[in-house]
């Protein structure tokens, strides 16, 4: 009989701090799925972001590193330019990675940093309780943003297409973004996850997965409608699929060309 | 023996080579040296001095604020001397280019024409280089008698062929004072 | 082998120094007057095959030490006062997580933007943690080029030892100033042993994985986590309290000067000695901890001291509590990047000794 379904092993069987119809729990398992299927749980190391994924540690079980907020991408680089032969994941919310952070993913993506960043994006800051994050679209509401975001008003900006934006950087060779709002794009944003950190193996440049991710409690909603809520506002100005992919085994027509 | 010099000149006169060499040699010649350059912000032009202490023992402040003797590379850099020269000590000015003395009286003013020599030994870069020679004979603080051996650990392999013709202009500076 | 007395720059001699201790890492960013160290550290670093970055910002290189220092390799970064205030909040959390690294402020004047010029207006942020939270970092304070490339080879031993990050703290003066050094013997970093505590290597280190983190938000454990690193900080103040004294045995005042402003001092005391003034010099080498109990005891027995500063009087207040009345204290200082000279603190301390 072969075993169809079962724990990951890089993760522990115990149950998380996320809200129910939270998003990170799936990606969790996505990330320690990838890892065990590629056997580099003794071979990984996580950086963890300040927000509500700042307790992954507790979670993932292989090595761990916590820096500041928004400083993760600058931390994973020293982290992998001295273990260059181990897997490094920069997880990072909206608020760590497109705020506060903007600087070191930038150039850590500019620099080519050949780690891989698994990038969850709920359009708010979760832990410190509801705020507009860089992501959140316009109209959505924050405690920040009582009457909806209002970019023209209120000054409150535009919401930043983060991949697209690193697109343009010669550095990155992979950019996807995936959903966790049902099992297709569950499948698919495991698949992303599974290129990027072959790439990262490899040895090729900077990878990132972007994830649309629910926060019901944030967003006010029950989880099943927070899952439409996502589906009728983020993945229509957050388009899914693979943004940038020049890695060595790309596809001929989105290779870099000779 | 402590000898603490003062030089002063402005930005391409070399002042930054002629102190760093000097410290280089004396260290050659088993001394304890200090080098300190006023630095600034800007990268071009200016003013070029430098703090240059060597001595037998160990040296304290690594500021000349009291100097036995002071290098004047060109008019601009006299008033420094006049304040910066200790009581009865040696000021040596550029006279290719110093056209008034420093008013010192109590001070040994000598003049080196270190522009002239360099352009008769052919370069104008190496009046620094006349200076130094100059300021090795008046102070003998640093003897430079074995030149040719300790500038070929100074300059790049590249500069070999320039260490005759700096050899030359110390020499030309020693012979003028 | 005896190495041969070179001439160099203080800022190249402590990126030699660091590199021959063993420095894995380099991160730095552009700021006058400590450029030479990091285009040291680019010139040398990349050609052994180790890493070095020109960061975005301070505070993007500062936490690319606590990634590095989280795999335990030695790592460091180094700038000048206003890039030092950036690197805070990163030197928080390397002394929250207990990580080692080696900070080098190659200090000037402030506040602000201020100057490029030399100064000592660092000390209190040096010394009381600088950034959020309750620590200490070691604070080694070199008076020359020899000094400054000694302290920065041993600030990598000393901070692996007590798992606290050193700072190195010259100024202007000590960066651009050139003098005779003897470098230390190299170290090869292959040779050094892996850390217990740090990330990676999991399966060869045969351990549990490891998550460094400075994160705790139960006060117990909290707590107790800062008490066990101030029991570290009571074995720092025991093991390495540094200072020289120079003529102190008998003298009527005691200058209590560092770095740069300690070679000053010493060149007034000379100027006073020759004088017949009984005149002496303590020059703290660690600025934390600081020596107080020395002070103390030279306090007890009837010696004045005059804090001689490049700052408006910071270290003094360290003299004050040290001497904790027994005793008189002064202060002299200069500032905005001025170096006071020896004539002028030599007339200060002949005028308090009433000369």
């Amino acid at each position: 009989m072969e075993l169809a379904y079962g724990h990951p092993k890089s993760l522990k069987s115990i149950q998380t701090k996320y809200c129910p119809g939270c998003g990170h729990g799936v990606i969790h398992r996505l990330i320690a799925e990838v890892i065990d299927e590629m056997g580099l749980q003794t071979k990984s190391i996580i950086t963890n972001p300040v927000g509500c994924s700042i307790w992954a540690d507790l979670y993932f079980d292989f090595d761990s590193v916590q820096p500041a907020h928004g400083r993760t991408p600058a931390a994973a680089t020293g982290v992998k330019r001295m273990l260059p032969d181990h897997l490094v994941i920069c997880y990072q919310g909206d608020g760590d990675l497109a705020a506060i952070g903007t600087a070191e993913i930038i150039h850590a993506a500019n620099r080519g940093e050949k780690f891989t960043v698994i990038f969850v994006n709920n359009a708010i800051y979760g832990m410190t309780g509801g705020q507009m994050a860089p992501t959140t679209l316009i109209g959505q509401h924050a405690t920040t943003a009582p009457e909806g975001r209002d970019p023209i008003n209120a000054g409150m900006g535009y919401p930043i297409r983060v991949s697209e934006m690193l697109a343009t950087l010669e550095g990155t060779r992979y950019l996807a973004r995936g959903a966790v709002n049902n099992p297709v794009n569950v499948r698919k944003t495991k698949q992303y996850i599974r290129k990027a950190f072959e790439a990262q193996m490899r040895g090729e440049g900077f990878t990132m997965v972007e994830i649309l991710s629910q926060c019901p409690t944030n967003w006010q909603m029950k989880p099943l409608e927070s899952v439409s809520w996502l589906e009728q506002n983020m993945i229509t100005f957050y388009q899914l699929g693979e943004i940038k992919n020049t890695l060595s085994d790309a596809p001929a027509s989105q290779a870099p060309k000779a | 023996m402590t000898e603490k010099t003062f030089m002063a000149g402005f930005g391409g006169q070399g002042i930054i080579s002629l102190g760093q060499l000097w410290v280089y040699c004396a260290i050659k010649e088993g001394k304890q040296v200090t080098f300190f350059p006023f630095y600034g912000a800007e990268k071009r032009g200016g003013i070029a001095r430098a703090s240059v202490i060597v001595s037998d023992d160990e040296i304290t402040s690594p500021l000349v604020t009291s100097a036995d003797s002071v290098v004047v590379m060109n008019q601009d850099s006299v008033e420094i001397a006049e304040k910066l020269c200790k009581e009865g000590g040696v000021i040596l000015v550029n006279s290719s280019l110093v056209k008034q003395d420093p008013a010192r009286p109590d001070a040994r003013i000598i003049h080196v024409p270190c522009n002239d020599i360099a352009i008769q030994l052919g370069d104008v870069r190496i009046a620094n280089m006349v200076m130094m020679g100059a300021l090795s004979k008046v102070t003998g603080a640093v003897k430079l008698d074995k030149l040719e051996a300790i500038l070929k650990t100074f300059f790049p392999a590249s500069k070999h062929n320039l260490i005759a013709l700096n050899i030359a202009a110390v020499e030309g500076g020693k012979n003028a004072v | 082998m005896a190495e041969e007395i070179r001439l160099m720059k203080g800022n190249e001699a402590i990126g030699e120094a660091a590199i021959r201790a063993g420095c894995r890492a380099y991160f730095g960013y552009p700021i006058t007057p400590q450029n030479e160290l990091t285009a040291y550290m680019a010139r040398h670093m990349i050609a052994k095959g180790r890493t070095f970055i020109q960061a975005e910002s301070e505070v993007a290189a500062i936490n690319m030490v606590y990634g590095a220092a989280a795999t335990g390799a030695r790592a460091m970064t180094s700038s000048s006062s206003p890039g030092i205030s950036l690197k805070q909040e990163g030197i928080s959390y390397l002394c929250g997580a207990d990580l080692p690294a080696v900070v080098v402020n190659v200090a000037r004047s402030g506040p602000g933007l201020g100057g490029i010029s030399p100064s000592q207006g660092d000390y209190f942020q040096s010394t009381r943690g600088g950034g959020h939270g309750d620590y200490y970092t070691i604070v080694l304070a070199p008076k020359s080029v020899q000094e400054a490339a000694d302290l920065t080879y041993e600030a990598f031993s000393l901070s692996e030892k007590y798992r606290v990050p050193v700072l190195v703290l010259a100024d202007g003066l000590i960066g651009q100033m050139m003098e005779g050094v003897v470098l230390p013997e190299p170290i090869d970093p292959a040779t050094l042993p892996r850390k217990p505590y740090a990330v990676g290597h999991a399966q060869e280190m045969g351990r549990d994985y490891n998550h460094v983190s400075s994160i705790n938000l139960v006060p117990d454990e909290l707590e107790a986590k800062n008490r066990e690193r101030f029991q570290r900080y009571e074995v720092i103040k025991k093991e390495l309290c540094r200072y020289e004294e120079i003529e102190v045995e008998d003298a009527d005042i005691v200058f209590v000067a560092y770095g740069t402003s300690a070679r000053v001092s010493h060149g007034a005391l000379m100027m006073a000695r020759e004088r017949g003034l009984k005149v002496g010099l303590f020059r703290p080498i660690t600025l934390w901890p600081f020596p107080y109990a020395r002070i103390a005891e030279l306090a007890a027995q009837g010696k004045r001291f005059l804090s001689v500063e490049m700052s408006m009087g910071q270290m003094v207040e360290d003299v004050r509590l040290a001497v904790n009345g027994k005793s008189e204290v002064y202060f002299y200082g200069r500032c905005g990047g001025n170096i006071p000279s020896q004539e002028e603190v030599f007339a200060e301390v002949a005028r308090l000794l009433g000369k």
